[in-house]
Order: structure tokens, then sequence, then C-alpha cells
């Protein structure tokens, strides 16, 4: 171990000796997982804050009735940019950074299946983010129409069609998406390859780590999930330049069509990016209860029941539509169905908390924000599934503080935890405890500013989307309040960016095992060596590093 | 930390796990299968609502010598990976190119009906919906093929090099899977236009 680390630090004193050019080549034409990931990472952070941006411009302009700070056209390009960069381009590449950098070093591998695939893969999904963002300048077209992509982000056609959707905007949406997907895709292939094929020795799939087994579910949803997407986009374009009709209405085509392809993957995208963080709670919430996940078993089932069911429940996002009674029932019960899975899961982390000897850490703190935002994200989930319900309150705030309790609240938090747990991991550097905390806390005080009253907007009648109301319709104070939480969240995210570019510069040294944790990717130095593991490790239960540390009480002989 | 979790703690068999190019190529096949049931979807969807002829009853005929040039070509790349394992690496080029001119009758088949309903039918995708439907499936389907010609017609190259023996087997076979799985995919693509669409 202690050769491993001397190895790497030389590498890494190496690397600091080369010019500048240089090292920027290297990350350039890398294949290792763990710089992909981390440009991943650090590229849908970038993302982040550009998304974050538009959606404050977006609450100005609603904090007040009849505000006329951003016209209309302009309000649509903003919240199309804010969901599609979002869900692509932070959202996506966060959580497939987190699989790229983790799998292979909580497996015991040197590298993913594909490494080559790997890379291509990533620059794929970076010049597909970069296109969407091109289209600012390059979406004037032949018609000087248009220019960023403002159809929404499920881009209901045939808003979309050609005679609707002039100019090219449309098409950066298009294309951009896809190639981001392909991109996406490649990841998933080289996530389920790693982990079938590259585990080290006496790694069974019943000892996987948990976070593992999500990211082998999440890969299989995108693998079944991403292509729906791809292939209406396909026929879109078939339809926008060959003269198709696939969602063209005046020819016989059925916009209800698109909606359908669109939630086939856009439901399941939402479990593409909540499983991972379902893993990182998985991995961080028994290190910081210093005991073990209640339930492992159960655990694994429920998150793949999980990913089946997620399969089918799109057309709860089409209630109002007016689909047959039949197909009303079905899609509520399968979508009430979800949360069976989704309980076990809190209450077995909430088992796991259970009588353990907590330690109020950063990453433990953003966790548990998570559980109490998740199950309330949960419990509005389960009303909108009631079909009478969501008539009434379908295309209401209502849903848009639902689901950003779920991409904020859950996902979003157990973001930042993962990013304080393995920060020190990555860069041999702790972050600063107290800056995380008035990160975790004014971003906790934000988020429920924000999205709180959104909820009551929503069933006062807000419909989304609007970008202007009129006074004396009970809106003002809810909407208010929202935009000022607003402020309270980017204070939170300007004192995490000043924590990480600290902690890269001065920030204590981590060494390689700072939390007394117990997966694999604790045995290896900080920042781990290229090829991870001078010797392929060999396991013999969950927590290897716990038979290590515990010799004369090894979990193998409980298990 | 001192201790280590070096192989020589534990006494483990070597463990044998499945090869990562059967499950990327696995994987890759179960992505692309999502992405054609969308367009079966899309077609069985619109089958009957197209406003305007021409209708598939009247122009379509199944390509029946196509089909089987295409299914038995699944039958020869077998018979030509089997002789490459088998060391004999002449006959593996002569059946890989038959399996090679087997995919090109069956592209110049899809050629020559499009040709047929395009100047002769006046069926193009913008057409009708059937147009529209017909032309992205088959259209897709047709895709698949001329990539795995690429693929074939490379491999064919370096077997004609001397570059090929059986240690690029396992390789060889991933792009025959591709090729098995393009097959598979007629099969439905055959059923969803010639039996049920007409």
């Amino acid at each position: 171990m202690a050769g491993s680390l001397e190895t790497a630090l030389a590498l890494e004193q190496e690397e600091v000796g080369l010019p500048r050019l240089e090292r920027v080549h290297q990350w350039v034409v890398t294949v290792d997982h763990k710089r992909l990931g981390l440009m991943y990472i650090g590229a849908g952070l970038l993302f982040f804050v550009v998304a974050g941006l538009q959606a404050a411009t977006m609450r100005m302009q609603l904090a007040l009735p009849d505000n006329h700070l951003v016209p209309p056209a302009v309000f649509n390009r903003l919240l199309t940019m804010h969901g599609t960069t979002m869900v692509f381009l932070v959202g996506m590449p966060i959580l497939t950074g987190f699989f790229n950098y983790l799998v292979p070093l909580m497996i015991g591998a040197r590298d993913m299946a594909f490494p080559r695939l790997n890379a291509f893969g990533f620059w794929l999904w970076f010049f597909g983010a970069l296109l969407l963002y091109f289209s600012y300048l390059g979406a004037d077209g032949l018609y000087g129409a248009g220019s960023a992509p403002d159809v929404g982000w499920f881009a209901y056609a045939p808003l979309t069609e050609r005679a609707f959707s002039r100019g090219n905007s449309t098409d950066y949406w298009i294309l951009s998406i896809f190639l981001t997907s392909v991109g996406s895709t490649a990841t998933a292939i080289n996530i389920i390859a790693t982990t079938i094929s590259l585990r080290c020795e006496g790694m069974t799939l019943n000892k996987l780590p948990v976070m593992v087994w999500l990211a082998l579910v999440t890969a299989f949803l995108m693998l079944v999930a991403l292509p729906p997407l791809s292939a209406a986009q396909v026929m879109l374009l078939l339809d926008r330049y060959m003269g198709a009709h696939f969602f063209d209405t005046q020819a016989g085509g059925s916009a209800l069509l698109w909606q359908h392809f669109f939630w086939i993957f856009g439901h399941p995208e939402v479990y593409i990016l909540v499983l991972p963080a379902f893993g990182f709670a998985s991995e961080i919430i028994p290190v910081f209860s210093r005991k073990v996940i209640f339930g492992y078993q159960v655990m694994v089932a429920a998150s793949v029941a999980i990913g089946f069911i997620s399969l089918g429940v799109w057309a709860h996002h089409m209630f109002a539509v007016g689909m047959s009674p039949a197909g009303n029932a079905f899609f509520v019960t399968s979508t009430m169905l979800v949360a069976v899975p989704t309980g076990i899961k809190i209450f077995n982390w909430l088992a796991t908390i259970w009588g353990g000897k907590l330690r109020f850490r950063v990453p433990m703190l953003f966790c548990l924000g998570f559980l109490f935002q998740f199950l309330i994200a949960g419990l509005t989930g389960v009303i909108l599934a009631v079909a009478p319900f969501d008539w009434q309150l379908t295309d209401t705030y209502f849903v848009v503080a639902h689901f950003h309790y779920v991409l904020v609240g859950a996902i979003l938090f157990m973001i930042f935890a993962a990013i304080y747990y393995w920060f020190p991991k990555a860069t041999g550097r702790m972050l600063s405890e107290r800056l995380g905390r008035w990160h975790f806390w004014l971003l906790l005080i934000g988020f429920h500013l924000t999205f709180d009253p959104l909820h009551l907007a929503g069933l006062y009648g807000m419909p989304r989307r609007i970008y202007i109301y009129q006074p004396g319709r009970g809106l003002e104070l809810f909407n208010l309040i929202a935009s000022l939480g607003v402020a309270f969240q980017a204070a939170a995210v300007l004192l995490f960016i000043i924590n990480v570019v600290r902690s890269l510069l001065v920030g204590a040294a981590a060494g390689d095992d700072p939390w007394d944790a117990w997966t694999l990717e604790w045995t290896t130095s900080s920042p781990p060596p290229e090829y991870n593991f001078a010797q392929p490790p060999m396991v013999k239960s969950r927590r290897p590093l716990w038979d290590l540390k515990h010799p004369d009480d090894p979990d193998w002989s409980y298990e | 930390m001192s201790a280590s979790l070096a192989p020589s703690v534990y006494t483990f068999a070597e463990s044998e796990r499945p090869a990562r190019g059967r499950v990327g190529m696995l994987c890759l096949i179960l992505t692309e299968s999502s992405f054609f049931s969308i367009f079966v979807a899309a077609y069985l969807f619109y089958i009957g609502k197209s406003l305007t002829g021409p209708y598939p009853r009247d122009v379509l005929s199944p390509p029946i010598v196509n089909t089987i040039c295409l299914l038995s070509s699944s039958v020869t790349i077998v018979l030509a990976i089997r002789n490459l394992r088998a060391g004999a690496r002449a006959r593996f080029a002569l059946w890989w190119l038959i399996t090679l001119l087997l995919g090109v009758e069956f592209i110049l088949g899809t050629a020559a009906e499009w040709y047929k309903l395009i100047y002769r039918d006046g069926l193009t995708i913008h057409t009708n919906l059937f147009g529209t439907t017909y032309y992205s499936l088959v259209g897709l389907h047709a895709f698949h093929v001329s990539v795995g010609l690429i693929g074939l017609g490379i491999v064919l190259l370096l077997a004609l090099r001397g570059s090929v023996d059986r240690r690029h087997a396992e390789r060889i076979e991933m792009l025959s899977w591709y090729w098995h799985f393009v097959d598979c995919v007629w099969v439905v693509v055959f059923l969803t236009v010639y039996v049920v669409g007409r």
C-alpha cells in the first residue's frame, strides 16, 4: 500500500513538472476512467451554474405580478434551456461522472471495460452539450427566426413541426440531445460490461457495494429508455426535413404519439437521475451511522424493482389528454406501485440510522436533508398519481414544485453529499467543514423558501410556464417568497465554489481513508494512481476494509 | 494502512467472468432493440391511417428472395467462424465472402424495391403515413445492414491480406452477433410490414 502511494505521488509530481499545455493535452487524450469522471462532473457543474442563472432570471421575472423584466420569447427560451440543461447537461453527466470515477474503484478494477469507448462517450456528450448552447449564435437559420430552442424540454408535437417552429432552433435541440444520448449510451454499456466482467476476486454480485448495484440498474435503464427519445427525434427530423408525417396532424399523424414516445423515455429518465442518488445515500449513510446497511438484499431487490416498474408508468404524465378508463386505471396503479419499493428503501435507510453512532459531518447532513425532502417529493408524487387529482393539478406549479423536490431536494442534495464525501479521494484534500455547513443550511433554507410556496401557488391554480401573472389572484406572496429563496440558494452555491477552490489550494490533506469507510476505493491512495490498485484486491465480504481493520471480527463470519 | 487486501490473504479459485466484449455486444443489441421497437410501434400505430393512397395492399409484395438471402447469411457466417476456429483460414474467407455477397444482394433487392415504389407507384416518404412509416422502418433496417456490410468488408479485406487467424475468432464472432441481430430484426420488420401491415 505504501509503495503504491509513493508511486502515485511520484507520478503526480512528474505531471506537475510538465508544461501547462502538455498537462491540458494529457487531459484531452486521456482514457483514464477517473479523469473522464472528473471531466464529466466538472463540465456538469459548469452547466449547473449556467442553468441556475437561467432559473434565477425566471424567478426574478416572476417575483412580482405584471413584471416586465424578461420578454415572453426570451422567457420561453430560458425555461426550455433551463430544463434541457439541467436534465441532459447537469444531472446525467454528474451522475455518470460519479459512476465513471467510482465503479471501477469500488469493484477493484483498474479501468472501465472499454476505456476508449468511455472517452468517445465523454467527447460526444461534451460536443453535443456545446451544440445546444451554440444555438444562441447559430440558430437564426434561413428564416432569421429563433435563437435558442423555445419548445419546452419535452418539445410537444406539433409545435415542433416545421410549420410552427421556423428556423433551426428546434434542430439544435434535436441534434444536441441526440448526441448526448449516444454518449450516455456508450457510458451505460461500459458500466454494465465493467461490473459484469471486471470485478475483483471474491466480489460476487451478492457482495457488490449497493451503489454499484444502482449503477447497474441505472445503466440498464439508460440502454432501454434513451433510444425511444432518440428514435422519436429521428422521426421529428424526418418530418422537418424529408416531409414525413409522423407528428403532422394535418396528414393524419398523431401529436399524441410524440407524447407517448417522449414519456416512455421521460419517466425512466427520472429514475436514471434519482437511482444514483439512492446509491450515494446507501454508501454514505452507513459510514456516518457506523453500521452496515440495513437489509442489503432487500435494498438491491427494491432497486431492481424500481427499475422495472419505472418502465411501465409513463402515461401518468398524460392523464389530461383523455385516455381510456382502462389506460388511466393501469397507469394510476403502476405509478402507485413505485411507492412500495421506494418506501422500502426509505425505511431501510432509517433502520440503518436507527441506533447508529451518528457523525453529523457535511455529507451526512445532506443525506438527512435528502431523506426528509425525498419523502415529501414521493408523497406529492402519490397525490399526482391519482388521475382525478392530476386533472385538477396538471401543468400547474404544484407539478413544478413536486419534481423540483425530486430533482433539487433529493438529487442535488445527494450530488453535494457525494461531492463532500468523495472529494478527498479524488483530490487528496478535505473540503472545509465550516463552509460546508453554511452551504448546507443556506441551501436547505433557500430550497424550502423557493419550492414550498410553489405547491400552494399550484393549488391556487397558477399554470406552469407562464411568464407573467396579474395581481389580485392570491399568487403574489408565494411567488415573492419563492424568488427570495433563490438568493439563499445562490449564496449556498457561491460558498460551495469558494470551498472547492479554497480546498484545492490550501485544503487539509485527506489521507487514504478520512471517513473510516469500508469500500475498496478507500484502500488506495488519494488521489488514486492511474492503475488504481498496485495489486488487484480480493474481497471476502461486503465491507472489505472492515475485515482489514478488524481481523478479529470480520464481516464474512456473519454474511 | 499497513495491511492490504493482497490476494495472498485468501485462497480463492481463479474467478470466471463473462468476456467484456460479449457483455458489451449484448448491451448494444439491447439498446438497438429498444430503438427499433419504437419504429415498429409507430408502424403498427399508423397501419390503415393513411389519408390517401397508395396503400400497402396495392404496391407491396413480400421480398421472398431477399429474405431467404439475408436469413441464410446467418448460417454462412456461423460456418465461417467455425472454420476460423478450426484454423481453416481459406474456407473462412470463402464463407465470409458468401455472407457478404448475400448481404449485398439484400441491399440491392431493397434498392430495386424502393426504385419500383418511387418511380412506378409514386410512393415517397412524403406521400402518406404508409410511405412515412415504411421508408423509415425499412430504411432504418437497411442502414443497419449497410453498417454490417462495412464491418464484414473490413474483415474480408483483412482476411485476404492474411492477417486474420483463430486468435481473432472471438472478436469476429462479436461482429457476427451484430449480423445475427440485424437478421432477427428483419424477421420482425418482415412480419410487421409484409404480413400484419398488408
